[in-house]
């Protein structure tokens, strides 16, 4: 067949029923259609009414109305009433740090995990998956609850701590950063284990051996034959732990000891407490944009050849 | 490497002087992987400028002897000298050896170039001097034009030149390859075989080439190792192996062989008499073991001889080592005919005749004929 799947007529033939325009519509509307559905009232619809909302103006008592405004916007980037206060920039910048470090932490402690359980044998391999995921299956606030217990005064981890001298007799060992950090790291690990562990399963040790032949020593091995293989996962997990640290709030909260305002209450408190949610809608879509340009430039990038320079 | 300094090198090889005779020398290497056991003590002495072939079918230890030998695996027992200098002990990145591994092995993300020059940069050979050798190489392997393209950009036959190259520019003592040109079509891969022949002599870099392709092994090798199950079954030059297997498994392994089973019963001069279900047959082929002691004198032995080396005669010849035989099959293969004939005592021989003569060739399908069993060309096996 010189054509394949096509007829005299040009009409495309697929399991051997000819596709008229009419049927490929009604097809398409029943395979694609659910999706295109969901993604629309789930996703786009909210987004457009958050974005919408940012620049309408909160009245007397919390109702949302007209004039349109940028005001959301100006308060945002620091002039508001009383002249330059920079409290929301920091806030977004405290936010963005919070997540790149939550990142960095759980990298530091994924890479070596990915490839621990990669090696292990299919059983172990199977019990070790498991135990990363298990967290899942418990809402967030109790596992930081629990974290708190486990910092608490009378854990074994500040007993430790005190017999080392470190930390004084009776006191827990939160709220303080290390805690946030530590709390961050058991609540998003998974996203970055996960898609690593992928990318060692698939990893060509031929290519390492390569490497070692050719006289690289174990840190240029990694640096030059591993790296380059596993990047793809490692940017996805690493991806998949930003965009969600960023809104934390609940751990930071709880095991930092709620001094300080970060993008996710500072949104929560707009929409709660403050009944402004003009601006809450503002801080919302301000958030969201900052993370996406981030993650376009990084597809600029990484579609050219820098994903070697980029380590 | 310099040439080995007086009481530097230690081990099989008593004195600097002697270490310069072999470019490998593996002693007693033993290598198991759980119950499997991959190498069951491999000795094996490797000369300088050697084009030495490990052969044999997977799952023979070729490869994990390759890898032994490149610092990739760690033998359980047994030693290794490289260039005189005990290896056991270096990692794979510190010796003076480099592999072609069967899937090539290239870095994806780098250019041909920068997979090229891996091996220098990692030396810390400065840029300027790496970018020369490199281009030099390149030409050398005739891929100069490839430079800038990445791996994937390349067939089969590309990327193999490239990772010849890689591997060659660091003028290593010993070049490994792993089935280099297992994964290209035959036309290509004889093509490559010429290049790759040339190549070493002209660089005159001692090969050690793992292959399963026994006519590959005969075409390229100075020398062969037969493995088998772990060990080396036969080791000698190339005409050596095919002319003479020693054993069951070589004669077969290479080229097919007709196997004749029998009983000693006399020996006269460097010939035995061997008692045959063709009747009594002479072998004088080489190779062949001590005769029967007085005391066995019907040792049973088996007698091996090429498809070649058979003559078909008329029927009804008459005289020494000659088999009444009936043609069972023919196959006309345009230079030569390949015959399988039925012999007495329900074995079935074969017999390749050269198409000689000008007009009608041989015997026809279902007709009588003699076969001869030259002498010379009946070898005793050890097994």
């Amino acid at each position: 067949m010189a054509t394949p799947g096509r007829s005299k007529q040009g009409v495309e033939v697929r399991f051997g029923e000819r596709l008229t325009p009419a049927r490929q519509i009604v097809r398409s509307a029943l395979t694609s259609g659910p999706g295109i559905l969901w993604v629309n009232v789930f996703l786009l619809v909210p987004l457009l009414a958050v974005i919408a909302m940012s620049f309408l103006t909160r009245g007397s008592y919390g109702q949302i109305g007209l004039p349109l405004t940028f005001e959301n916007y100006t308060r945002l980037a620091g002039f508001g009433a009383f002249g330059f206060d920079p409290l929301y920039p920091l806030v977004i910048l405290r936010s963005l740090v919070l997540a790149a470090g939550t990142t960095l932490v759980c990298l530091i402690a994924g890479f070596p995990l990915a490839y621990f359980i990669v090696q292990l044998k299919p059983r172990a391999k199977q019990i070790a998956l498991t135990l990363v995921v298990i967290p899942f299956w418990t809402n967030l606030l109790i596992r930081t609850y629990a974290w708190q217990i486990l910092l608490g005064p009378e854990s074994l981890a500040a007993r430790l701590g005190t017999a080392l001298g470190l930390v004084e007799a009776g006191q827990p060992l939160y709220p303080s950063l290390g805690a946030v950090y530590l709390g961050m790291l058991a609540a998003y690990l998974p996203f970055l284990v996960l898609p690593l562990y992928s990318s060692f399963e698939k990893l060509d040790w031929s290519i390492a051996e390569a490497a070692m032949d050719l006289g690289a020593d174990a840190p240029r091995v990694l640096r030059h034959a591993i790296l380059p293989q596993v990047l793809p996962g490692m940017v996805a997990g690493m991806i998949l732990v930003f965009i969600p640290a960023v809104g934390q709030f609940v751990i930071p909260d709880l095991l930092g000891g709620a001094r300080t305002v970060l993008l996710g209450n500072a949104i929560q408190q707009q929409f709660g407490s403050s009944r402004d949610w003009p601006f809450g809608a503002a801080i919302a879509f301000v958030g969201m944009a900052v993370v996406m340009i981030g993650l376009w430039y990084y597809a600029r990038t990484a579609g050219s050849d820098s994903e070697e320079a980029l380590l | 490497m310099a040439a080995a300094a007086p009481g530097e090198p230690k081990g099989l090889m008593g004195s600097a002087g002697s270490a310069r005779a072999t470019a490998v020398e593996v002693a007693g290497v033993r290598r198991d992987f759980g119950s499997f056991v991959a190498l069951d003590g491999v000795s094996l002495s490797i000369r300088p400028g050697e084009f030495m072939t490990l052969l044999g079918p997977s799952g023979c230890g070729k490869t994990t002897l390759l890898r032994i030998l490149a610092g990739l695996d760690v033998a359980d027992a047994g030693q290794v000298l490289i260039d005189g200098q005990d290896v056991s002990e270096v990692p794979a990145h510190l010796r003076p050896v480099n592999t072609v591994f069967q899937s090539y092995a290239l870095f994806p993300h780098m250019t041909i170039r920068e997979n090229v020059g891996f091996g220098l940069r990692m030396k810390k050979v400065p840029a300027a001097a790496i970018a020369a050798r490199v281009d030099r190489m390149l030409d050398l392997v005739q891929i100069a034009s490839f430079a800038e393209r990445k791996p994937a950009q390349l067939s089969g036959g590309q990327k193999q030149r490239v990772a010849l190259a890689r591997a060659l520019i660091n003028e290593p003592k010993v070049l490994l390859l792993d089935e280099p040109l297992g994964a290209l079509d035959s036309k290509l891969r004889k093509e490559l075989q010429v290049e790759l022949l040339a190549l070493q002599r002209r660089l005159g870099i001692t090969f050690v080439f793992v292959t399963h392709d026994q006519e590959e092994a005969l075409v390229m090798s100075d020398r062969i190792a037969v493995m088998r199950a772990g060990r080396i079954e036969q080791l000698g030059e190339a005409e050596e192996i095919y002319e003479r297997p020693r054993t069951r498994f070589v004669s077969q392994f290479l080229g097919t062989c007709n196997l004749i089973e029998g009983t000693a019963t006399r020996r006269e001069g460097l010939a035995v008499l061997v008692e045959t279900p063709f009747g009594s047959l002479r072998a004088e082929g080489h190779g062949a073991p001590a005769p029967p002691t007085p005391e066995a004198p019907r040792e049973s032995l088996t007698l091996a001889i090429r498809p070649e080396k058979v003559r078909l005669s008329p029927p009804g010849e008459e005289g020494e080592n000659r088999v009444p035989v009936t043609v069972r099959e023919l196959i006309y293969i345009g230079s030569e005919t390949h015959y399988l004939l039925d012999a007495p005592g329900g074995l079935i021989l074969t017999a390749y005749a050269m198409n000689a003569r000008i007009g009608s060739q041989g015997f026809d399908l279902g007709q009588a004929a003699t076969a001869v069993l030259p002498p010379a060309g009946l070898l005793v096996l050890d097994d």
